[in-house]
């Protein structure tokens, strides 16, 4: 399969990024590890008219933890993160990045190109909505900040503008008393999720402070699970809120029957995921003091 | 639409081209360069049978430009024998009958340098999932696992290999291939 004819730029630094984004507002595309859209370039289901590569750019792709949070650089590939020390306090983005593809496919797929595909079947935009995570976006006019669950908006569809570059994605700290867990149904190993749950808890005086659940692969878009969270906050972390919980979850996913199952078994599999996903993220969160 | 005059350093020597901007790199190797010994199976980036390493990082090469591969080094196949001395997970695969058709095997072995490179010693679960992104239709992996084994100096050559139940792992369980 071969893709369609277009322009390849490879510029040096971001400025030159932008300035192409700019003058060629709306036919560029960004390319960065290209797992997601070579694909769809050789299938012709994307036909962009200029490809900006990304790979002459350095420095995008730093994984830091400050006083405020995790920050990842967008072009972090799914395997430096799986590998960087900073990320071992982080397991929800350990169950992630590992569970992604396969070893070549982490290599050189990246994070932030994983959310600007916004592919609904993909794992780090549920992961991103369930810990409240913000992506930095960059354009000649300045840098915006936005919020995971202002960005994620229809499918393979984001907040970021044709003229912007996403540069960073920014995780809160976690705070003691904090887990969480991603956990993925898949066909086979390495396959897109059947169903993916991300699911976090902060324990604050035997209760749950604060939660956050993130659905990949249910909806036409990754999806917040609010009903969920609702259900968790303030509540005892025990099996019958968890149950509540992954009720709520299932009750708010709107899947569709495809290639992965029935929508009526994958909407099972959402209640089944959330719990498995909370049970493992209230064993984290109460060992992380 | 755009030409691209590339510089791509392949198995230590220097090679330029003039391509065209939606030429994937292992259209490159094997038509450009007639480096045939990559070959392309799925083409969708699932076998793994176009695996070469990419600045030392595997990568399945039929989902990558070959203008992004300009100014890179490339490792395939054909450059892992010294002379007429095979590459010792070569000899591997040929002591342990690592192969029945061969036509996963260059990828098989590209990828497997790139584990050797990251986790000199991998058990075999790690083994296991270092390859998952190549497929083999024929050999069921035990003898591929072996072979691996015994290039990390892992198993004798000839050594039977001892026989492991198989353990599952959590699909999310992050058995990091390498992990160093």
């Amino acid at each position: 399969m071969i893709p369609g004819e277009f322009d390849y730029t490879r510029p040096g630094d971001i400025g030159a990024v932008l300035r192409v984004l700019k003058e060629r507002e709306g036919e560029a595309k960004v390319l960065a590890g290209g797992h997601s859209l070579l694909p769809m370039m050789k299938l012709r289901l994307s036909m962009p008219t200029v490809l900006v590569d990304l790979r002459g750019l350095s420095g995008f792709d730093e994984i830091n933890e400050t006083d405020d949070g995790l920050s990842i650089g967008a072009l972090a590939t799914h395997r430096q993160i799986l590998v960087h020390p900073v990320i071992a306090s982080y397991p929800m983005l350990t169950d992630t990045a590992g569970g992604i593809g396969d070893p070549q496919v982490r290599n050189w797929g990246t994070i932030g190109g994983s959310c600007a595909h916004a592919d609904p079947y993909s794992d780090w935009p549920a992961v991103l909505l369930a810990t409240n995570a913000s992506l930095v976006c960059r354009s000649e006019e300045g840098e915006r900040v936005i919020g995971a669950r202002d960005f994620f908006i229809d499918s393979f569809a984001t907040a970021i503008e044709p003229t912007e570059l996403l540069t960073e994605i920014r995780f809160p700290k976690r705070p003691s008393g904090a887990g969480g867990a991603y956990r993925k149904l898949e066909r086979r190993a390495g396959d897109f999720a059947s169903v993916g749950v991300a699911a976090r808890l902060r324990l604050d005086g035997g209760k749950i402070a604060d939660a956050g659940i993130g659905l990949a692969a249910v909806a036409e878009m990754p999806i917040a699970a609010t009903d969920a969270e609702a259900v968790l906050t303030g509540a005892t972390p025990d099996e019958v809120t968890f149950r509540a919980a992954a009720d709520a979850a299932a009750a708010q996913s709107r899947p569709v029957t495809d290639g992965h199952g029935p929508a009526e078994y994958k909407r099972a599999m959402v209640a089944e995921m959330t719990m498995r996903a909370l049970r493992l993220a209230h064993e984290r969160a109460a060992a992380f003091s | 639409m755009g030409t691209h005059h590339i510089t791509v350093s392949v198995n230590g020597e220097s090679r330029e081209a003039e391509v065209e901007s939606r030429l994937l790199l292992v259209h490159f190797l094997r038509d450009n360069l007639g480096l045939t010994g990559t070959h392309i199976g799925c083409d969708t980036s699932n076998c793994g049978a176009c695996t070469v390493l990419v600045d030392g990082r595997s990568t399945k090469s039929c989902t990558m430009l070959a203008a992004s591969a300009d100014g890179a080094e490339v490792r395939t196949i054909e450059g892992m024998a010294d002379g007429a001395e095979l590459h010792p997970l070569q000899q591997a695969f040929w002591d342990q009958h690592g192969l029945q058709c061969g036509f996963c095997t260059p990828g098989m072995i590209m990828q497997a340098a790139w584990l050797l490179d990251q986790n000199s010693k991998p058990s075999e679960a790690e083994i296991r999932e270092g390859i998952a992104g190549n497929l083999c239709r024929c050999t069921g992996y035990v003898n591929i696992v072996k072979a691996i084994q015994q290039a990390s100096g892992q198993l004798e050559t000839g050594e039977a290999a001892p026989v492991v139940a198989e353990e599952t792992t959590e699909p999310n369980e992050p058995v990091a291939a390498g992990g160093s």
